[in-house]
């Protein structure tokens, strides 16, 4: 209690200092690339009858959206004065940026993985390395996400005095998903004013892959006042909702508390938690940041899942139709589309949250593509 | 009078309370019953029984294990419940049950607090429910004349530190280590001082826990604390016990050397 204490109160006192802001504004523009283009998907929006945008987070550096937390999180551990960084990663994007973002201002980097993950993402496990992090595997539970986040924090608990645990997603104990909201929040702020400027007006809908959910909060976030916009999160359905073996935390989840969360929850009648499946490492959480559960309560948000199946046809479509190879996470949200596009008028404008790129996926595409064709 | 509050009141002056900590369905259904009645013979005042979780978030690898091998083994509450009813019925020394909050939550916090109280339970540390969110747990604990332990740590400030003085019922957990369970880190000059500190600022008697694996340990915790919590070591030695009959002996003769180091 007494870290997140000290955490929330240099939050507060820091973070929202307009020198902070200038020199991590500096800093996604220079280092990430940003802002990040709001493109027209041409063919995509053919095919789907509909016209839809891509927010292209895969052309940040590192290839997602988990930069724009890091920078953020590791400009804020350095005025703390911690020279010590640990992260929890599970399709290695978080970990990448967090290896990469430590590089760049000389502080030790350890990143927590599942075995299970390290398998399947071996290209990010590399780059880590090249880039001076040490990569832990975690062999215990079930060797992916929720056991990295697990050991994470037990490493925190432990090393509090100097580490800073940078959290990847809107999930753990408070200020953690205040933090990353605020800091993913820059997707959102992005896209609106690109929209003003563009169309004049705001788009009709927003969609965005939902695992813990940052990429999704922080595009939803600055549209949350705007009742207009309709909002759309998409969790991965794995092999089916009926399956049992799925990550669908908020379509199939009971609230429940896991890493200091109070929030929806997959476990079972003696509350131990289930395991989750998705063919995405970065969706394969068996929880979900708090702030959606709130959403989806309050009925802001709808959240609706896909199968591993139909992100794959996604991920294959959109490779051929824009030249985009996105991540396997991000397809959850374009198969949505494809799925449901009757849904928006024919002269919706659809923002879709590109969170990151597919290269690290090619393994299991290649994999999966054996089995699913 | 509660149990714990029986015991606290009639300890005489300078006894130090040993409280082993045994994870229920460890190392199986059957064995760890017996082991919480070996442990009553050896000398122990408490007995702390762990509720298994899928993700025990502030324990090291050796209760990791040990909770892991339980579920398998298929404890769910209600086999936990019936078991600790069956020890009930033989043994009076208190239960504290020590668990994550999640399970209850599945239970039913009310229900389940109901149901322990019915099976003989006489309390419960929650590591993971901080005082903020345990309000219900609180005064439904109360409802059914059970004890609520919470966690003080070497982080804590000390205006956190009477917090929890002032919400435990009986008596506080001291964590001895920045970290988890079972970290089998030597003890020093600091943990000596937090505990002194603790010995200012608290009103309640306090055990130490986390970390404290053997006799020397024990001995050094005692000087501040009024009694030690050993856990992980009791895993180490049953899981290093050729047989299941074998853990028996082993834990009485381990909590044996504890025992007569303290006062």
């Amino acid at each position: 209690m007494a870290a997140l204490d000290d955490l929330e109160r240099a939050y507060r006192g820091i973070a929202r200092t307009p020198e902070f802001r200038r020199e991590l504004g500096g800093h996604l523009r220079d280092f990430v690339g940003r802002p990040t283009p709001l493109y027209f998907a041409e063919r995509f929006s053919e095919r789907v009858g509909r016209a839809v945008y891509f927010k292209r987070e895969d052309l940040n550096h590192t290839g997602a959206h988990k930069i724009n937390n890091v920078l953020g999180q590791i400009l804020l551990a350095r005025r703390m004065g911690k020279r010590r960084v640990i992260a929890e990663t599970g399709a290695g994007q978080h970990g990448l940026a967090t290896a990469a973002a430590c590089a760049r201002f000389g502080l030790t980097c350890i990143v927590y993985m599942g075995a299970e993950d390290i398998v399947r993402q071996k290209p990010n496990v590399e780059k880590m390395a090249l880039l001076g992090a040490a990569v832990v595997p975690v062999e215990s539970g079930s060797r992916t996400l929720k056991d990295a986040t697990s050991e994470a924090l037990r490493d925190w608990v432990t090393n509090v005095r100097d580490t800073f645990y940078v959290i990847g997603s809107v999930v753990g104990p408070h200020p953690y998903p205040m933090i990353v909201r605020d800091f993913q929040s820059v997707i959102g702020r992005e896209t609106l004013a690109q929209c003003r400027r563009r169309f004049g007006a705001l788009p009709d809908a927003l969609v965005a892959c939902v695992g813990g959910g940052s990429n999704a909060i922080g595009l939803f976030a600055p549209f949350l006042r705007h009742d207009a916009v309709r909002l759309f999160g998409v969790e991965a359905a794995g092999l089916g909702l009926r399956s049992g073996r799925h990550a669908a935390t908020l379509t199939r989840g009971k609230p429940g508390v896991l890493h200091g969360t109070y929030s929806y929850l997959l476990y079972d009648r003696d509350g131990q938690v289930v395991l989750p499946h998705s063919v995405s490492a970065g969706l394969d959480y068996p929880g979900v940041g708090p702030e959606h559960a709130f959403l989806k309560d309050a009925g802001r948000v709808e959240y609706v899942a896909v199968t591993d199946r139909e992100a794959l046809a996604a991920f294959r479509l959109v490779s051929r139709l824009e030249g985009i190879i996105p991540a396997l996470e991000t397809a959850h949200a374009l198969a949505w589309m494809v799925k449901a596009a009757r849904r928006f008028g024919k002269s919706d404008r659809i923002v879709v949250n590109l969170s990151g790129r597919g290269d690290k996926d090619m393994a299991i595409v290649g994999k999966a593509g054996k089995t699913f064709r | 009078m509660s149990r714990v509050s029986r015991l606290l009141s009639a300890r005489r002056p300078g006894h130090k309370l040993l409280a082993p900590f045994f994870t229920a369905g460890f190392p199986d259904p059957a064995v760890w019953r017996a082991l919480v009645g070996t442990a009553a013979a050896a000398g122990a005042d408490i007995i702390e029984i762990g509720i298994p979780f899928s993700d025990p978030l502030a324990d090291g690898p050796a209760i990791q294990f040990s909770s892991h091998c339980a579920l398998r083994n298929g404890l769910s509450l209600a086999v936990l419940l019936d078991g600790i009813a069956d020890l009930r019925a033989r043994l009076d020394l208190p239960f504290i049950l020590m668990g994550y909050y999640n399970p209850l939550l599945a239970y039913g916090e009310e229900r389940f607090l109901e149901d322990a109280a019915a099976a003989g339970v006489d309390g419960l540390i929650i590591p993971d429910l901080p005082i903020e969110e345990a309000v219900s747990y609180r005064r439904a604990a109360r409802r059914q004349g059970l004890s609520t332990v919470f966690l003080v740590a070497p982080t804590s400030t000390p205006e956190r530190v009477k917090l929890i003085d002032k919400s435990s019922t009986d008596f506080v957990y001291a964590v001895t280590v920045t970290g988890v369970t079972g970290t089998g880190k030597t003890f020093g000059e600091a943990t000596d001082a937090y505990l002194r500190r603790l010995t200012a600022v608290l009103t309640r008697p306090f055990v130490a826990g986390f970390g404290v694996n053997g006799p020397a340990a024990a001995r050094r915790m005692a000087r501040y604390a009024d009694g030690v919590v050993i856990g992980s070591a009791l895993v180490e030695v049953i899981r290093s016990a050729a047989t299941k009959r074998q853990a028996a002996t082993e834990v009485g003769r381990f909590l044996d050397t504890v025992r007569r180091v303290l006062p």
